[in-house]
């Protein structure tokens, strides 16, 4: 099977540069990450603004209410739309809520939908690709035309469809998310794999007699590793941004519950009635968390490619 | 190139029958099955096994899912009972309002994408490249609700230059044009920051290749090389960036029309979907995928018209 005596040289090139990391061998997928990530903070200024961006919302949302004690379990009727003012800095809601709170408490949904709808999808979609293009021949054609069958309906309207058959609630609304958003990373993965799987490595380990099970999980999966992290990123803001839209489409997650979605689509209702508060502050939280994570996406984007041209 | 036509043909043809089995799946995944979907939650065993004898829906699934496409070439896409019409004559009525509001966006945000991409990347790293970059960025995080909801705040609410709702479909479209400018506003903007981040970086790419080191050691001008070879090189892959963005258009339209109020095929789902009428929905659903896929096949045969490459590949 190895015949080609160009591959002796392709073994030796990258070891001597010593720069391109995951060509040979096993490639530990934590180092080739933290090379990427490295190399984003090095390159890219907005990279660091996006990585700023998320943590401020993070300990906004999870540290912020252990210092801002606010009551989000009791309505208050009596202090319904209240402008901000020293005791609530953002005012109330329409139902009394404090609305600074409720942004905090809401952040934690938005961003643990975003993140685990992005975790699920990426690894179903990931295994999915990966075992589409090592099988090959037909499974793999049936396989990617599933995939084709599903990206050919819009995203909205499956969401949609499936939000009145499944009542959402956050674990349920996780995965019917995750459900739309695999089969992107299903076809990068497929993409990457064919041509990671005619790599020389690859064909080496298997003259060892490395298995396909071996082969897809500690070579091409790792050697995936950064293009299957940078869609990751995009998938945070995309499913933080469904969720938004489920929630102002009426068939998001039923009231008692909070997310930013949700408020900004309540917000909109009172556009007409200077509660202002109730629009700004949640539509630009919102904002500001997908642009953070489109930056790092973008940023990583380009780190991995300025990488995959010097090999 | 016929060759390539063939396989792309069968192909999509493919991907079209992946899409009704989808849509036949949801029909059966409905809670209680299409019975249920039809006749409401409350109806008695007796009618839906009435019902399901009636309409063929007690026999092997395969030869239900025949019947169902047979009916579907027929050009019956089922019975809206809650607004006792059929779904195509409701698709008919809806999917042309829809048809201009996408098409006409499109059309404008590839327009002006490619122009501002082309021009950021000439200035590329310059502030103008910066400022544009910011833009697009923000309009590609807002929620298209949000984004509609500030230009209708801005241009009526303050300005008052526009109506806030879009045409309500009463009357043709173009005596209520002004009408469409919000609507059609906030989804072309939306695709702008798409078109324009991808053409820009194409452009970037199709700059530093040999082609245009050999143009100019053959003389050409700056501009020359940047009109006559980079740009055309680089707006190519446009054609299939706009076949596969086409269900993003469709999902952003169906919000728009929420928003602005606009009677096309999303309000007619997103109505549909809050009354739970399952036979819209799965009509529409079934619809927007085939209009989907005929989108990406007419853009995959325009590359290979216009790039060689493609077809022999």
């Amino acid at each position: 099977m190895l015949t080609n005596p160009d591959i002796a040289d392709d073994v030796i090139v990258p070891a001597a540069i010593g720069t391109s990391l995951p060509e040979g061998g096993e490639a530990g997928a934590s180092g080739s990450l933290l090379r990427l990530v490295f190399e984003v903070f090095i390159q890219n200024k907005l990279a660091v603004v996006g990585v700023g961006v998320v943590i401020f919302m993070v300990l906004f949302c999870f540290v912020g209410p252990l210092i801002y004690h606010t009551d989000q379990v009791h309505v208050n009727l009596n202090q319904t739309t209240v402008a901000p003012n020293l005791h609530h800095l953002l005012g109330t809601d329409n139902v009394g809520y404090d609305e600074m709170g409720r942004l905090m408490l809401g952040g934690q949904t938005s961003l643990e939908v975003g993140l685990a709808a992005a975790l699920l999808a990426t690894t179903f979609g990931v295994l999915y690709g990966a075992v589409a293009a090592f099988l090959g021949g037909w499974m793999d054609n049936f396989m990617m035309r599933i995939v084709d069958a599903f990206l050919a309906i819009p995203s909205l309207f499956l969401l949609l469809f499936l939000a009145t058959i499944f009542v959402p609630s956050v674990p349920l609304l996780i995965i019917v998310i995750a459900f739309i958003a695999w089969l992107v990373p299903a076809r990068l993965i497929r993409g990457e794999s064919l041509s990671l799987r005619t790599r020389e490595y690859v064909q080496a380990v298997r003259v060892m007699g490395g298995g396909s099970r071996r082969i897809i999980l500690r070579h091409i999966i790792p050697n995936a590793f950064g293009t299957i992290v940078v869609n990751a990123t995009f998938q945070v803001a995309d499913a933080i941004l469904l969720v938004a839209y489920l929630s102002y489409l009426g068939l998001g997650i039923p009231p008692p519950a909070a997310n930013w979605g949700q408020m900004l689509s309540d917000g909109v209702n009172y556009t007409f009635a200077g509660y202002w508060w109730l629009i700004w502050p949640v539509g630009a939280l919102i904002v500001l968390t997908v642009v953070a994570f489109n930056f790092i996406g973008d940023a990583m984007r380009d780190a991995l490619e300025v990488r995959l041209q010097r090999r | 190139m016929t060759g390539y036509l063939i396989r792309r043909v069968i192909q999509a043809g493919i991907v079209v029958v992946g899409v009704t089995i989808i849509v036949f799946i949801l029909l059966h995944l409905l809670p209680g099955g299409p019975a249920r979907a039809v006749l409401g939650q409350r109806a008695t065993r007796v009618a839906i096994a009435a019902f399901n004898k009636e309409y063929g829906l007690n026999k092997p699934l395969p030869i239900q899912y025949i019947t169902w496409v047979g009916q579907l070439l027929r050009g019956n896409l089922g019975f809206s009972f809650k607004l006792n019409q059929s779904v195509d004559s409701l698709l008919s009525e809806n999917m042309p309002r829809t048809a201009v509001l996408v098409g006409i966006s499109t059309l404008l945000a590839v327009l002006i994408g490619v122009t501002l991409g082309i021009w950021q990347a000439i200035r590329r790293n310059r502030i103008d490249d910066y400022v544009l970059t910011g833009w697009a960025f923000l309009f590609y995080a807002m929620p298209t609700f949000f984004l509609g909801l500030i230009l209708i705040i801005i241009f009526s609410a303050t300005l008052q230059w526009l109506p806030p709702t879009g045409p309500d479909g009463t009357v043709p479209l173009w005596d209520q044009a002004t009408n469409l400018i919000l609507p059609v506003a906030t989804l072309t903007l939306v695709y702008v920051a798409f078109f324009s981040r991808y053409m820009r970086s194409s452009m970037l790419e199709n700059m530093v290749q040999d082609y245009v080191r050999t143009a100019r050691s053959k003389g050409a001008g700056g501009a020359r090389v940047l009109f006559r070879h980079v740009l055309r090189n680089a707006v190519i892959p446009i054609i299939t960036l706009l076949g596969l963005s086409l269900p993003g258009i469709i999902s952003g339209a169906l919000v728009t029309e929420a928003l602005f109020n606009y009677p096309g095929m999303g309000l007619l789902f997103w109505n549909a979907a809050q009354q739970q009428d399952y036979p819209i929905l799965l009509g529409v659903t079934l619809i927007t995928g085939v209009a989907t896929v005929l989108g990406s096949l007419v853009a995959d045969v325009l590359y290979a018209a216009v790039d060689p490459r493609i077809r022999y590949a």
